[in-house]
């Protein structure tokens, strides 16, 4: 233990000062620089944001770093060992329960019921939750991320579907119809299965939880869970869906403009690969079908979080007010295509009128968090590991939920020594 | 422009070989007597060197296996009171997870079936390029050694295409002989020998060259001699260039199967461990396990099962190989 005190000490002892020296302290003393992290797209053009924050607050300097998504988690984890952390980040909201259990974040409730310019009420409130660990808010929702239905509106019409499914009834039926019209190397939809949202939707939409018991363990067994991942495997038993992974389909806006592929489970982000890439058919959004009748979704997206240890707070909090500022969204919605995290914002001419956001809009009323523990990341990485494994026929569906189940209440055996521990002591 | 490049590379290959040929004989002769014996001197010239491997190489090995033996995980990076010392624990749960023996079997299906292939691939295009009939030498053993330095990442993004089932080169070959498509990298039982496929076309090159330089330096005389003896061509491969070639053959194994137990890139930018974790190598199991879930102490356990692994078979080979050349 003391060894481990000592290797902090030396790395923050190092790292600071070598972080403040390539930071370039400025010499104006009255100027409180923010320092911000964004991810990704998102940093290349929160850069043009900046300017009309700083126009407004002449006291307060923004020096945005971009980092790339691949690198972004061990980065924020690094800096925050190394006691270098950012006033403000961009923090995808699958990560924040982690943050929160690191104790590198700030809450914001007080701040956020002070201000009227951040009302909770505007917010989609399954995307706010992501941000509520036990019962207090430590992120504020910056942009929103679903998955929800891609289709060809025109394959569906001439299968006798004018309209998308709106139950899982009518979207078997449609697949099944899809299907036979179509040649044996073409599909209904495409499920990759080396990816965990689509078997994880389809298991919440059938009141599945995934963890029991404040997230102690595993809960896939569980019949509610278990009728969603039925029907995600029977997709591939009855061929609807092809078993390949992502990494095969070496381009699936191709694939869908041969009409090879029917539909696709995807995230906003499509809205402008789909613009550019798919150019010779027609194709559509559309909120996901339910069990009976519309179906909830995975509330993802990023949020902006304040670090605790932050000399400037109140000038950083006033940065995440800016960005959370309708027009700012607006603004940030035209750069980056990412859509924003309040009602108001949707309101906009940019965003009414756009058709196939409009799908999107629909589903964020419906929208369910994943378990907001640290592990959640390498849980919902175990259930595509099961899922593929079910699908391929080399367990059935009891075996591969059984074996889920035992995986990830290995994963969760440090959580529950913790809750343990914390309720031992109190 | 090429001829220098080339030129260079040989002469550090060579020493390569070189230092392998005296690790080879010195150990015949006895063994060299400790310098510090001669002159006491020499500790202090050696001191820089042996204090930055104490410190860069030593101590985090040390205390990577200190932590082996806890639960170091994202909890423990918050708070390092949450960490526990669970002696063996980590050990024996990787023992008990069918993924850690899964992730074994294909390493060592890589290696035992990749590793081979390339030394062979390797030693059969030295042969080769090594007659004298054969002409644009230097050009061949740039176009050779060219898939070596080339990224791998723009390698892997090239061969997934050419993996494609419907639009690949490689289907499209199989076609013409009349055999069905495979699904390379989608099915179970091929992603491996795909990945393998890749590996050697990849790595070929670099042994090639040290082979050539081991080549090089067996005396034009011996098979001068074995060919008034009457000896044929396989005899002389057999006799003369294969003992000839030994030192440089056993430096050239160890190398490489090191080198193979240690698969992570190719699987990591071509499959990520799919499909059903038919590619999944024990480094890429410890880099998901340390890096992406930050369970440390479990990441750290397999680092030292891998060590061990990989001891045992060096050790299992310079045996083999010592029988070998006393026989």
């Amino acid at each position: 233990m003391t060894f481990i005190n000592r290797v902090r000490q030396v790395v923050a002892a190092i790292a600071v000062p070598l972080l403040a020296a390539a930071c370039g302290g400025g010499g104006e003393a009255d100027v409180a620089t923010i320092r911000f992290w964004a991810m990704g797209r998102e940093g290349e053009v929160v850069e043009h944001l900046v300017p009309e924050f700083e126009r407004r607050n002449p006291g307060i300097r923004v020096q945005v770093q971009q980092i790339p998504w691949s690198a972004a988690h061990e980065k924020l984890l690094t800096a925050f060992v190394g006691g270098a952390t950012p006033d403000v980040s961009q923090l995808g909201n699958s990560w924040v329960p982690e943050f929160q259990a690191l104790g590198a974040l700030e809450p914001l409730d007080a701040r956020a019921s002070a201000s009227a310019s951040t009302p909770r009420a505007d917010y989609f409130a399954g995307i706010w939750d992501t941000n509520v660990i036990d019962g207090r808010t430590y992120g504020l929702p910056w942009y929103v991320d679903t998955r929800v239905l891609f289709y060809r509106p025109d394959l569906l019409a001439a299968a006798g579907y004018p309209q998308p499914p709106k139950n899982w009834a009518e979207w078997m039926d449609a697949m099944r119809k899809l299907k036979a019209r179509m040649g044996p190397s073409q599909f209904p939809i495409l499920l990759p299965t080396n990816e965990w949202p689509q078997p994880v939707i389809l298991g919440m939409q059938t009141g599945g939880t995934l963890l029991r018991d404040g997230g102690r363990w595993g809960d896939f067994s569980n019949p509610a869970f278990r009728r969603g991942f039925d029907f995600y495997v029977q997709l591939f038993r009855e061929g609807l869906a092809p078993r390949v992974s992502a990494s095969e389909i070496s381009n699936r806006y191709q694939e869908f403009e041969r009409g090879n592929i029917a539909m696709m489970i995807t995230g906003p982000w499509e809205i402008g690969e789909f613009t550019t890439r798919v150019t010779g058919v027609p194709w559509a959004t559309a909120p996901l079908p339910g069990p009976d009748g519309p179906g909830v979704s995975l509330a993802g997206g990023a949020s902006l979080v304040l670090f605790r240890n932050s000399r400037n707070k109140d000038a950083a909090w006033r940065f995440i007010q800016y960005l959370s500022e309708p027009a700012t969204q607006v603004r940030f919605y035209e750069l980056t295509g990412d859509l924003p995290a309040r009602r108001s914002s949707w309101r906009s001419p940019a965003l009414a009128g756009n058709e196939r956001a409009a799908a999107f809009r629909d589903q964020l009323d419906r929208v369910v968090p994943l378990p907001k523990v640290p592990e959640a990341e390498a849980i919902v990485n175990k259930v595509f590991e099961q899922g593929e494994r079910a699908v391929r026929g080399q367990a059935t569906v009891e075996q591969a939920l059984a074996a889920l189940d035992a995986d990830v209440d290995r994963l969760l055996e440090k959580r529950r020594w913790m809750l343990d521990r914390r309720e031992g002591g109190q | 422009m090429t001829d220098t490049t080339t030129g260079t590379g040989e002469i550090s290959i060579r020493a390569e070989a070189g230092i392998a040929a005296v690790a080879g004989s010195g150990r015949r002769r006895g063994g060299l007597r400790a310098p510090a014996e001669r002159n006491p001197a020499a500790y202090w010239f050696l001191a820089p060197a042996l204090v930055l491997i104490f410190i860069f190489f030593f101590l985090p090995v040390m205390a990577a296996l200190g932590l082996s033996f806890t639960d170091f995980d994202i909890y423990a990076v918050g708070d390092p009171a949450n960490t526990r010392w669970v002696g063996l624990r980590n050990y024996t749960q990787l023992l008990g997870t069918p993924l850690f023996w899964q992730a074994l079997r294909n390493t060592f299906y890589f290696a035992l079936v990749g590793g081979p292939l390339s030394i062979g691939v390797s030693l059969g295009a030295a042969l080769l390029l090594n007659q004298k009939m054969v002409r644009f030498k230097g050009l061949f053993r740039t176009v050779y050694f060219a898939p070596f330095v080339t990224t791998l990442v723009a390698v892997a993004i090239v061969w997934r295409y050419m993996f494609h089932t419907r639009y690949g080169l490689l289907n499209y070959g199989l076609g013409a002989f009349g055999m069905g498509p495979v699904d390379w990298l989608g099915d179970p039982r091929w992603a491996m020998p795909a990945i393998i496929l890749m590996t050697v076309w990849k790595s070929f090159g670099y042994n090639m060259l040290i082979f050539i330089a081991g080549l090089q330096a067996i005396p034009e005389e011996l098979y001068e001699a074995a060919r008034i003896d009457g000896a044929s061509a396989w005899q002389r491969f057999r006799h003369v260039t294969l003992p000839g070639l030994a030192p440089t053959l056993v430096f050239v194994t160890v190398i490489t199967m090191i080198g193979f137990f240690q698969l992570f890139v190719e699987p990591y930018v071509m499959t990520m461990g799919g499909p059903l974790r038919s590619t999944t190598s024990v480094v890429l199991l410890m880099y998901e396990e340390g890096f992406r879930w930050w369970r440390i102490g479990h990441a750290a356990a397999v680092a030292f099962v891998l060590f061990i692994v990989i001891l045992i078979a060096t050790l299992v080979q310079l045996a083999l190989q010592k029988r070998w050349s006393d026989a």
